[in-house]
């Protein structure tokens, strides 16, 4: 599956495309399948989202995750500061 | 230290304002990312893997308590409580909002600071010997020429849109505390005939290709030093490789022309710089030289010291050492505590460190490309007072130099460019090797991470480096080893396949212990590696 990504112009945090907006959770995301070249001109062009692009992604049981992972930790936040992060359940490294 | 004159302050001022409005109108839609990017990056302002990202400059290393106190500031108000020191002696901020960048360059410039000079292909921040005015073998304080040349440097025109980035370092002694050959041009103060002048090494650096700078002119007398710099610029701005990224450096063109050509080229544009009259009148350079005046020491301080804390006497002899002016010392702050993250300080950290400047150390503290602070004018009988204080806050590590003060850039925890992360990495090695003994016994041993091939952690010039590689989405690490980036530099070699996070640990373990076994009395790790070669410590890792 796919799904789009990128900064929220503003704040700067990383956000997922949800079908209908955008989310700072990846489990909230949706598979863009074949419009997301479109979607992403059109969520670009208003502002929504800010340096968008597409990423590979897999489904699972607790939603969608990318399959790279740099992706993961842009959707976790950093490893080294859970803390910090937003969603702190991902598994990084795939099993 | 150097103060803002009217125009420095004007033209920081000025440049506060046309950001506030770029900004605004990147967030009012009036322009594209593709517009503001580069207007963005010539004020700092990246986007990394998790937000924007401000890198803010400290020109040569060097800060007042104020000024510190305001990186304390900004990590409170606009990040989310902390800050990393770079190898560069910058700092950068990991959360920073749009919306927030143009007051945090005002709250900068309040301070006479900024974030010019932090990104793009212009002459870079300049940075320096982090004992600077205080250390005993230095034939003069490197930072009024490192003052001068960022005047020089900032909105030069000519260099604005270089082929690449450029990176200036000058140092003032034998002994190369800032790696000053892995610089696209490294400056040595030296003394002829009872005059200071600079000696140039031009076409240093790390990232994929690393060079160590060869020696391109052996004097260049202070008052054309301008002169002299603008042509070593001039020639690479001409025939520097805009054609591709990776060759577009520097030490690229030194390396392709060969030092020899190079040089007669520097010198025949040098001889052509100097009829254009554009050196500084010495009356300019006096001008600087003054704010760089010794600070008041007080005479007659008592040289000993109270060792009957064993903990502060480790510290005593692992992180002070020695100053030029009897009564006083340099004072080392790890940012390395076991488990930490190297360069890491939190905003309380951050204004505790701006609090003790003030109080004992004549109100300057320094940035090391290393990611530690130094406090430079300590006197001795402060040091354990001040010690305590550190020690108390998480900042009482002992263990400069040592293999757990290692450098390690941000990698893939939080740079858009990594292949892998850094900072997990760094915090095993500092697990496996917590034993202060341990440390104390293996000595001098610089290692160095990077989360990729940019090399922003030095891992070229570690005498041992790591280096981040993506293997098929997995994260992998190559060892090196054998670099320096002292006045004994050196590039390090690979040793062969990489390892997994663990398997790093295990392989580094290897590399120590076969130090241990086989040094011989007085050899540091590097001198040991030196003489034996790769092949043992490959049998040891591989075997
Ligand atoms: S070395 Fe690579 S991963 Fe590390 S900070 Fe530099 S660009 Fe990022």
């Amino acid at each position: 599956m796919i799904l789009l990504t990128g900064n929220d112009l503003a704040s700067g945090d990383v956000i997922w495309w949800t079908g209908s907006g955008w989310s700072r959770h990846v489990g909230e995301a949706v598979d863009a399948g074949s419009e997301a070249d479109a979607i992403l001109a059109r969520e670009s062009a208003a502002r929504n989202v800010n340096a968008g692009y597409s990423v590979e992604a897999e489904a699972t049981a607790s939603g969608p995750l990318p399959l790279h992972i740099k992706e993961r930790i842009r959707a976790s936040g950093p490893t080294v500061r859970t803390d910090l992060a937003i969603n702190a359940d991902i598994p990084i490294v795939k099993a | 230290m150097y103060r803002y004159d009217q125009y420095d302050q004007e033209i920081v001022d000025a440049r506060v304002e046309e950001f506030r409005d770029q900004a605004r109108r990147r967030l009012a839609g009036e322009m594209t990312e593709d517009q503001f990017k580069p207007l963005r990056l010539m004020n700092g302002l990246y986007l990394q893997l998790h937000a924007y990202m401000l890198r803010v400059a400290v020109p040569y290393g060097t800060m007042s308590g104020k000024q510190m106190r305001m990186l304390g500031h900004i990590a409170r108000k606009y990040d989310k409580g902390y800050g990393h020191f770079t190898t560069r002696q910058n700092i950068q901020y990991n959360w920073i909002k749009l919306e927030d960048a143009a007051d945090i360059l005002a709250d900068l410039a309040t301070v006479e600071m900024h974030a010019i000079q932090t990104s793009g292909n212009c002459i870079r921040n300049i940075s320096s010997d982090q004992y600077a005015g205080a250390a005993a073998d230095e034939v003069a304080d490197p930072r009024p020429w490192a003052e001068l040349l960022r005047q020089w440097s900032t909105f030069h025109p000519e260099f604005t849109y270089l082929p690449r980035k450029f990176k200036i370092a000058v140092i003032a002694s034998e002994e190369d505390r800032a790696a000053m050959r892995l610089h696209d041009i490294g400056i040595e103060l030296v003394k002829r005939d009872g005059k200071v002048g600079a000696k140039f090494f031009v076409g240093g650096g790390m990232g994929r290709t690393p060079m160590i700078a060869p020696e391109i002119r052996d004097f260049v007398p202070e008052e054309e030093l301008i002169s002299y710099a603008e042509a070593c610029l001039r020639v690479y701005n001409r025939y520097g490789r805009r054609d591709n990224k990776y060759k577009a450096r520097i030490k690229i063109l030194v390396h392709e022309l060969g030092a020899d050509e190079y040089r007669r080229q520097v010198e025949e544009e040098f001889a052509h710089m100097k009829t254009l009259g554009i050196d500084p009148p010495v009356a300019e350079l006096d001008r600087i030289r003054a704010y760089f005046a010794d600070p008041a020491y007080e005479t007659g301080l008592p040289e000993a010291v109270d060792r009957s804390d064993p903990d502060f006497a480790l510290w005593l002899d692992q992180n002070v050492v020695a100053h030029k002016q009897p009564g006083y010392a340099i004072v080392n702050i790890s940012l390395k505590p076991t488990g930490g993250i190297p360069g890491d300080a939190s905003a309380e950290q951050i204004e505790l460190i701006a609090d003790l400047t003030e109080r004992y150390s004549m109100d300057e503290v320094r940035v090391t490309h290393a990611q530690n602070i130094v406090l430079p004018y300590v006197k001795k009988a402060d040091l354990y007072t001040l010690w305590q204080q550190l020690d108390e806050a998480g900042l009482g590590a002992s263990n400069l130099d040592l293999i757990t003060d290692m450098i390690a850039c941000p990698g893939l925890d939080y740079c858009s460019l990594a292949n892998a992360r850094s900072i997990p990495v760094a915090q095993k090695i500092a697990q496996r090797f917590a034993d202060p003994q341990r440390q104390r016994d293996l000595g001098e041993l610089k290692l160095k991470i990077s989360g990729c091939i940019n090399a922003c952690g030095h891992h070229h010039a570690g005498h041992i480096g790591i280096l981040g590689v993506d293997r098929k989405g997995v994260e992998n690490y190559q060892l090196l080893l054998g670099g320096s980036g002292a006045e004994d530099a050196s590039i390090g070699t690979i040793t062969g396949p990489g390892f997994g996070e663990d398997g790093i640990v295990d392989a580094i373990e290897k590399v120590t212990d076969l130090y241990v076994s086989e040094r011989q009395e007085g050899e540091r790790f590097l001198d040991t590696y030196r003489r034996l070669g790769m092949k043992p410590f490959k049998e040891a890792i591989y075997g």
